[in-house]
């Protein structure tokens, strides 16, 4: 894959050259090269340490360096009381995280995978979410809840599925979907900030992707605002919104369509609840066509619902439907090319946006 | 790593388990539940230690036996104390049997779990506590609010739906939360709570230990049932909780039943008290009819918890005497077990006890209870004259910020403020 080649390339010999590969991303100031792990990591450490009621709790996260080495170093740095270990028990860990986000610490619980949040679910939609409102305001549950979520690479059906429509759909939560180093950074400092329950889902695969960081960003006191989408690529004729991994899928399709003439405008929607409808629509009304990109099941995915608001709200400006890009409707399978095929590849997406401006190659029977 | 097992280090905290043949009397137990007499030990080093067992509990505790060596007469507690958890059990009791009364005049509805029966419980331990303690309850939890010093008009207006109410109608009956008296709920789920609860007593550990708030002993109490304890976050909790030794004690309010299922039906070994050296931490059983037997327990129970020692599973057999709640009709129950444990009526112990050792007369228990009557009729005024909840009510609280990361210190959302870096994004 061309974040791994890139990341080998650079690790050996080239620390500080830019990307041979030309990505058009957008960055004020020379680059410096940051990993999302990296990012993450030094986010939490920052954090950490400015405000003595943040702390991290989770499997592994502590003696092991972290199950992704996202929380490497802390525990030497602050040692056992706030970088926690815990038995294998989401349900109650994830409570804990509440109770003591009543009394106004700041928990990090961090779920190996968000496969097992479904453990702890309850306290996440049932607690966590709907405390400030059952209890009119009286308790605020500053805690966020962060871990890998979506597919990583040939881990089967248990393990791979993608959680962001679920939480998005839950009033009382926000719901982030970092995409590069700064995102993970800026957004991570962001929920870890808030007053209120944050989901953050990160994606395994990007973890050990470099991205180009400007001094801003490595800036301690940076932080991105939660609730609004970056324009990754400027275009006119398609609007692609992605989040998480797809976001460099869809950059991707974008040079591929440059080349057939058509100029793609991608969003990174950062923040799924809640969701900038007001960027997504803005978009639409100036390119009159939308794909939707995401990892997960397609039936009532985030998808559907930037359908349902761009059809309420820019009905008239639409030239072509709506098409959304999900993952297969099935278990993920374990064989490495049902995988691929289960999940959006670069192609799909060219093809998608080909068809939205009518100029596509007939398909065969679709699976 | 197992650290050596010290003998000067252990504390030996044995429990008594009190029989029932004089409710009020304390007395050696003439007999004993299970044949060891190995007494827990439990080092006081919070490292994890391999060597240590949890032996089975038993015989008399060295306060109790302080106490009957001094004289077999002595009182357990003074003129104000019992007056007090007079009051105290009065007033739940005349509260709930108001919310039963205006639930079947329509001005209470939806789910409601009454507590009838278990006043000595609530009263037994919460009475014990500071404001700054916590206490999270279930569904059934109008009597933890009261005992904590929730104002009656208060849960009563919630239970209204009122704007008036502790959490503004948005909560109801299932769901009391107190802010100022640290009441963290009220919760639907069973189960639910102890997480909860597990985690307000690691943030008082956390506060000593990293914030350094020296004197921070905020204990916080657990409330939940029978069928609870069949739970898998039951069983998470006891072993996070003793695994690093919180400032917890969990009260398991047995009433042998969940709705209609007997509490024997729906476990493999009823004798929930033995779940607690399983795990590393005391386990009593305590008659919670008889709110004095659970007031000394409770004494012993969140003292050990506030001195540091960790937490503790106090299983108390009490009874409801109204059904699940006012939606159910209560068939399964044996009339002979409603009838034996309505002759054990915790209000009616303790003012047979009041009176007869001459703590309190019988006018001035009346005049207690008369005065809570007022307060209950006053409660259930003010909740009719309140309020319901404005239209804009509607979507507010949802969040405690709907922007982001907080109110800065010059009161605007800090988001919004243009220095506030928003790094390389274009938005």
């Amino acid at each position: 894959m061309l974040g791994v080649v890139r990341q080998k390339m650079l690790g050996q010999s080239f620390p500080k050259i830019r990307p041979a590969v030309s990505v058009l991303r957008s960055y004020s100031s020379a680059a410096k090269q940051m990993t999302v792990r990296e990012a993450l990591n030094s986010a939490l450490d920052e954090e950490m340490s400015a405000d003595p009621k943040v702390f991290l709790m989770g499997e592994e996260v502590g003696e092991y360096q972290g199950a992704y080495k996202i929380s490497k170093g802390l525990l030497e740095k602050y040692g056992p009381e706030r970088v926690r270990d815990t038995p294998i028990t989401e349900a109650v860990f994830a409570g804990i995280g509440v109770g003591t986000a009543y009394y106004g610490l700041k928990p990090v619980v961090e779920f190996m995978t968000f496969n097992f949040s479904m453990q702890a679910i309850d306290h996440i939609i049932n607690s966590a979410a709907k405390s400030n409102y059952m209890s009119a305001g009286q308790m605020s549950v500053p805690i966020v809840f962060r871990g890998p979520n979506g597919a990583a690479a040939g881990v089967g059906a248990q393990h791979s599925q993608c959680y962001a429509a679920w939480y998005a759909s839950c009033p009382g939560l926000k719901v982030l979907t970092p995409y590069s180093s700064e995102d993970a950074r800026g957004m991570l400092k962001a929920a870890i900030r808030d007053p209120d329950p944050v989901v953050f889902l990160e994606n395994e695969l990007l973890y050990g992707e470099p991205f180009p960081v400007s001094d801003e960003v490595l800036d301690s006191s940076f932080c991105l605002p939660i609730g609004k989408a970056k324009i990754e690529r400027v275009g006119r004729d398609v609007t692609i919104t992605a989040f998480s991994k797809m976001v460099g899928h869809a950059l991707k399709a974008a040079e591929i369509l440059e080349k057939d003439g058509i100029d793609a405008e991608v969003i990174n929607l950062r923040s799924i609840r809640p969701l900038d409808r007001s960027a997504i629509n803005a978009s639409v009304r100036k390119t009159n066509r939308l794909i939707t990109v995401e990892e997960g099941f397609p039936q009532h995915g985030v998808g559907a619902e930037i359908c349902a608001s761009v059809v309420e709200e820019s009905f008239a400006y639409l030239d072509a439907p709506v098409e959304r890009i999900a993952g297969a409707d099935i278990p993920m399978p374990y064989a490495a090319n049902l995988e691929r095929m289960a999940v959006p590849q670069v192609e799909d997406i060219v093809r998608a946006a080909k068809r939205a401006c009518y100029r596509s190659v007939p398909l065969a029977a679709a699976a | 790593m197992s650290t050596a097992f010290s003998a000067a280090k252990f504390s030996t905290q044995p429990f008594s388990t009190i029989s029932h043949d004089s409710p009020l009397v304390f007395a050696k137990p003439t007999s004993q539940f299970f044949g060891s007499t190995r007494k827990l030990r439990l080092t006081s080093s919070s490292k994890f230690n391999l060597s240590r067992r949890s032996g089975t509990v038993v015989a008399v505790s060295d306060y109790v036996k302080q106490k009957t060596s001094k004289s077999t007469t002595s009182l357990l507690i003074t003129k104000e104390e019992g007056l007090e958890l007079y009051e105290d059990m009065v007033f739940g009791r005349a509260f709930e049997d108001m919310c039963a009364q205006m639930y079947y005049r329509g001005k209470m509805f939806g789910f409601v779990h009454l507590y009838n029966g278990q006043e000595a419980v609530s009263t037994g331990f919460i009475k014990l506590l500071k404001q700054q303690d916590s206490v999270v309850s279930t569904y059934r939890d109008h009597v933890h609010a009261l005992s904590k010093g929730v104002p009656a008009r208060a849960v009563m207006s919630e239970l209204f739906g009122k704007t008036t109410g502790c959490c503004r109608g948005q909560g109801g009956s299932m769901h009391m939360f107190s802010r100022e008296h640290n009441l963290l709920g009220g919760f639907a789920f069973i189960g639910e709570g102890i997480p909860i609860a597990t985690g307000a007593a690691f943030t008082s550990k956390y506060k000593r230990e990293v914030l350094k708030e020296a004197d921070c002993d905020h204990v916080t109490l657990a409330f939940f049932g029978d069928g609870t304890c069949n739970n898998g976050q039951f069983f998470e909790c006891l072993n996070m909780a003793a695994l690093w030794k919180l400032p917890i004690v969990f009260v398991v309010e047995n009433n042998l039943w969940a709705i209609g299922m007997s509490h024997s039906r729906a476990t493999s070994d009823p004798q929930i008290y033995k779940k607690g050296p399983a795990f590393g931490m005391p386990g009593i059983h305590v008659d919670g009819m008889d709110v004095l037997k659970v007031r000394e327990v409770a004494k012993e129970a969140i003292g050990r918890a506030r001195r540091g020692e960790g937490p503790t599973l106090v299983e108390c057999e009490t009874y409801r005497f109204r059904g699940h709640s006012l939606a159910d009709p209560d068939e399964l129950r044996d009339p002979a077990e409603k009838d034996h444990y309505a002759a054990r009526d915790p209000i009616r112990a303790l003012k047979k006890y009041l009176i007869e050792n001459s703590l309190a007369s019988e006018a001035e228990l009346k005049a207690i209870d008369k005065k809570i009557d007022e307060v209950v009729e006053d409660a259930v005024e003010f909740a009719d004259e309140s309020p319901i909840p404005a239209r804009s009510q509607l979507l507010e609280n949802v969040f405690a910020d709907p922007r982001g990361f907080g109110i800065g210190p010059d009161g605007r959302y800090r988001c919004e403020d243009p220095k506030f870096t928003e790094g390389t994004a274009r938005v």
